[in-house]
């Protein structure tokens, strides 16, 4: 590398970020994360497991943070954005707004201002399927391993409480948001994506009827560390789910929604198949789709799933999800494509599996990227802004490391031309 | 160097309330420690000044701290690993916060663990790193598009690179097609392909030195000092790592007897058609005639146990390019895709839906299943069943396309040759592909230094092989900037301690050298093996697989586990 003061910017602390940054940093550049959440990690650190091998997320996490703590040249931001980016490649100016956490880095997590907390907000990790104290740690493992004051209880009596209840003078009410100005070469944009929002395809009854749920939520539903503490009941009762339909291309490969397909949603409903199947015996799955589309090594998966004989696949089309009344659980029916007759099942449990969406497509900074239809950035021209991950097009973890992992060298590229 | 170890023990987060600090710090006083200093937030700026300023004065230059797990406060617990020795003894996660307050077993448990933490100290050394390994020059093994990516985005980052290319020129598969896929928005029309613009790049580089028409006799050394000689009198080489993107090869269609290859001349695979459109007209081989008729079966020898059980991945998108090279040919063909399942992910599905808006014909199919026989004048019969319609089909068609996978190009043949005791070649996690085993690190092989890209990884598009040629460049880079200063690369990326042998008690078994999984060793005639220290990961397999215990690091041994162990008090 050549100047060691060259830095690169990296917006989004999700996987592709933090690979981005970690990459770019074991090979010898100085990077900055902003991240908007209070923690590290984004969607991933959402997910119960990862397919094709089943295994937590948190261990990758892990791995990752040890890197970024053992390596002096990565700093970050959290709770964090980006306000403006001015200049030209190689020299950037950066505005960054760090929101406040009200809680500074004396925090030992010992848990004390929560034990006296007693206002409660939705869990934003759980998709707000439970809540947590106002004064929380964002999760288990979370990362830094800080808490953080919701603002919802600033300048309430309670903030004052916790503050009080810290032993190590860690909580500040005082603080502000604060504005920064970085100088950094390059900048790595990695802002991950959103799901669709599954209230818009009103025929599958997302938002009305308690127990259709998305596929981001069920991942939480199957989490240890979830709203249900991994147990698998149904939101509407607690009774435990017996059988779950997974409703493939929910809204996407559709004109009216998501023209495209997500690519991962196939293998992400395949292996939630396996949380459910694993946990409840003699429980039943059914995924409805269109075509399976497990790519490459990823068939292998498919494979394996398949020979579950309490898992069908059906390719059809579903057209409407109501309640049955008698049984408390879903009504799920549509067009059986392969046998030629009607789909008409009734089941606990509807999951959604919904597709992604870039975290462009609602708001596009004002930067030099282009963008399709979909809000995919396609590519930046030859600025120093290099869009990394989901931002691009849907990719499932694996091809998310490949692509943060080949950004951290355009990075340096630019870094190095200066 | 001689030890002064201070132990720095915190009694805040409740672990004050769950252990007795008065006779934890008697524990650490048996063991003839320099210092012994409890605080009730060693985290905070107090405690940890004590322990900065005990360092820099040179009273102590060993840390145990007895407080929370290594996961949190690193930022604050933050020492030069070339000048101090530290162990974080976890006293809150793994004692105060899980084991009830006051007992005497909870007491034990802590004391056992402040003892295990200075035994393990006092059998640590500071590192000496491998300083010898130095070289900065990227070699890439492929000129197709992930080769010629990695190349050139290596040499655009600073770095010297040379380019091996078995072909007389550059561009590997895509220099023989027609076209492309849509890679661009709206991702409706198929594209042309141009790759003068990357080869003048590459060819005007003065970073990149290219060997045309050259391959690789062997390779020996390790990261920062390989050897690589090139057949045929092309001299020897030295490089700090290697990407290999040697790419693909078509699965061989002549053992699809079933789906008539070979039995009619008219059946034919997506690459001769991509041959064939290359070279202006898509015609029968039979009779050189434009074919009317023309059916795609997708799967060829592909999600098929008795061929290839994987997904090439690309094919669906292929035959849907080449069903408008039909197409342009003659808007009146009648073109017929029969498939398992239509993968077109992402932006793909766009040209999906183009295609049959272009009038081309699905069929869903389980097509290892298709009857292939002869028909009327020369034509081939389709018998197949329609799962959509539940009905069985017939048609003739002039000509049919099988939709062959992918197979890596090392799969009968190593191509870098490394002269490794543990073999030529790249190991390969599945189905012949050395891909990696981790979702979380896709680069990584078994060879250290050496980084897969492209298809020879795993079947992937045009467009994903030249990122991930990218994204093999950097490891590439990284590897080498890591070894010169003697670090480790992934996963413990940054730990500069190695295996040292105390090689005069070899019995020369071969354990190390068989066991290692990165090759790590080489034999000498004997069987003694020849450490080659940037090989290493760091996972001291070999040091468990040593009978003698002479294999350890500065700051890991059997016998410093040994006497962890020894150390615990076991009541009488």
């Amino acid at each position: 590398m050549g100047d060691e003061d060259q830095k690169i910017l990296v917006v989004g602390g999700g996987i592709s970020g933090i690979t981005a940054a970690v990459e770019a940093a074991e090979t010898g550049a100085n990077v900055v994360i902003v991240e908007r959440n209070p923690y590290l990690g984004g969607r991933v650190a959402q997910l119960n497991q990862y397919f094709p091998k089943l295994c937590p997320p948190t261990c990758g996490l892990e791995i990752n943070f040890r890197r970024i703590k053992n390596n002096p040249k990565i700093s970050f931001f959290t709770q964090a954005e980006v306000l403006s980016i001015s200049g030209k490649p190689g020299d950037y100016s950066v505005a960054i707004q760090v929101n406040p956490r009200y809680v500074n880095d004396n925090c030992t997590a010992c848990g004390k201002c929560a034990e006296v907390c007693e206002t409660t907000v939705p869990n934003q990790i759980n998709y707000g399927m439970d809540s947590v104290k106002a004064a929380y740690l964002p999760h288990q493992m979370a990362y830094p391993f800080k808490y953080v004051i919701d603002s919802e209880i600033i300048g309430t009596d309670e903030a004052d409480k916790c503050a009080q209840a810290c032993p190590y003078n860690a909580i500040d009410l005082e603080m502000k948001p604060e504005t920064l100005h970085i100088q950094v070469g390059a900048i790595v944009w990695a802002t991950g994506w959103d799901p669709y929002e599954a209230e818009k395809i009103d025929y599958l009854g997302f938002g009305r009827l308690p127990n259709v749920l998305t596929s981001v939520m069920f991942e939480r539903l199957a989490a240890i560390n979830g709203p249900t503490g991994g147990k698998m009941v149904r939101p509407s009762d607690g009774k435990e789910v017996k059988s779950v339909a997974f409703v493939q291309c929910a809204g996407s490969r559709d004109e009216n929604h998501l023209a495209y397909c997500s690519g991962v949603c196939c293998l992400a409903s395949l292996k939630q198949s396996t949380y459910i199947r694993e946990r409840v015996p003699d429980s039943k799955a059914f995924i409805y789709y269109i075509d399976i589309r497990a790519m490459g090594k990823y068939e292998d998966f498919y494979t394996k799933v398949q020979q579950d004989k309490n898992l069908s696949l059906i390719k059809s089309k579903i057209a409407r999800i109501t309640e049955d009344k008698e049984s408390g659980g879903l009504l799920v029916e549509g067009e059986d494509i392969s046998a030629g007759s009607q789909v008409s099942q009734v089941v606990d449990l509807v999951v959604l599996a919904v597709g992604m969406r870039p975290g462009t497509s609602k708001i596009r900074p004002d930067l030099e990227m282009n963008y399709d239809d979909f809000g995919f950035v396609t590519g930046s021209g030859d600025s120093g802004i290099i869009p990394a991950g989901c931002v691009k097009a849907p990719m499932e973890v694996a091809a998310s490391l490949q692509d943060a992992t080949a950004a951290a060298l355009k990075a340096i590229q630019v870094a190095v031309r200066r | 160097m001689d030890q002064n170890i201070g132990v720095y023990l915190c009694s805040g987060c409740g672990i004050g309330e769950a252990i007795d600090f008065d006779t934890l710090s008697g524990v650490a006083g048996e063991s003839g420690v320099a210092k012994i200093y409890t605080h009730a937030c060693l985290c905070g700026a107090e405690g940890s000044k004590v322990i900065m300023d005990d360092i820099t004065s040179g009273a102590v230059n060993c840390v145990v701290l007895g407080a929370c797990s290594g996961r949190v406060k690193s930022e604050v617990f933050e020492f030069d690993p070339m000048q101090t020795i530290m162990e974080r003894v976890n006293l809150r996660e793994h004692v105060a916060w899980c084991q009830p307050a006051g007992h005497e077993d909870t007491q034990a448990m802590a004391e056992d663990y402040l003892r295990m933490g200075i035994i393990r100290v006092q059998k640590s050394t500071l590192p000496t790193p491998y300083l010898e390994a130095l070289d900065k020059t990227l070699l890439v093994v492929g000129g197709g598009s992930a080769g010629m990516q990695a190349a050139l985005d290596a040499a655009k980052a600073g770095y010297s690179v040379k380019l091996v290319e078995k072909e007389p020129e550059l561009g590997g598969h895509m220099a023989k097609w027609h076209k492309n896929t849509p890679t661009t928005p709206p991702y409706h029309e198929i594209e042309d392909i141009d790759l003068s613009t990357i080869i003048e790049q590459i060819e005007g580089n003065q970073n990149i030195e290219i060997f045309k028409s050259a391959e690789i006799e062997k390779v020996s050394g390790a990261p920062g000092m390989f050897d690589v000689t090139l057949k045929n009198g092309g001299g020897v080489h030295r490089v700090g790592s290697i990407v290999l993107a040697a790419g693909w090869k078509p699965y061989d269609a002549t053992k699809l007897e079933n789906l008539g290859f070979q039995k009619f001349p008219d059946v034919v695979t997506n690459v001769q058609v991509e041959e064939m459109a290359k070279a202006g007209s898509l015609t029968c081989p039979s009779d050189g005639s434009a074919p009317s008729v023309v059916a795609f079966v997708q799967c060829a020898g592909s999600r098929d146990p008795d061929h290839l059980p994987y997904c090439s991945a690309v094919c669906c998108r292929v035959s849907l390019k080449q069903a408008m090279y039909f197409k342009e040919q003659n808007e009146e063909t009648k073109v017929i895709v029969f498939y398992k399942d239509m993968r077109t992910p992402e932006q793909a599905e766009e040209f999906y839906k183009q295609v049959q808006k272009k009038g081309v014909i699905f069929v869903k199919t389980d097509t290892s299943k298709l009857s292939i026989s002869e028909g009327s004048e020369h034509k081939i019969a389709i018998d197949a069943t329609d799962e959509l319609l539940g009905e069985p089909i017939q048609m003739e068609v002039d000509m049919l396309v099988l939709a062959t996978g992918m197979q890596p190009a090392v799969l009968d043949d190593p191509i870098l040759n490394l002269e490794y005791r543990q073999g030529p070649a790249l190991p390969a996690l599945k189905y012949g592909f050395p891909d990696s085993h981790f979702v979380c690190f896709p680069y990584e092989t078994r060879r250290t230094g050496i980084y897969t890209a492209g298809c020879v990884r795993q079947p992937m598009t045009c467009t994903r092989s030249k990122s991930d040629g990218t994204g093999a460049a950097l490891k590439a880079i990284q590897c080498m900037e890591l070894s010169s200063q003697g670090k480790a690369v992934h996963p413990r990326a940054g730990d500069l301690s190695y295996p040292n042998l105390f090689i005069q008690r070899c019995t020369q078994c071969k354990r190390c050298t068989e066991e290692c999984p990165f090759g790590m060793y080489n034999e000498d005639v004997k069987g003694t093996p020849l450490p080659h220290p940037t090989r290493c990961r760091r996972c001291a397999i070999c040091m468990g697989s040593c009978p003698e215990r002479i294999i350890s690091f500065n700051n890991y041994s059997v016998d410093m586990i040994g006497s962890m162990i020894k150390s615990i008090s076991v009541p009488d």
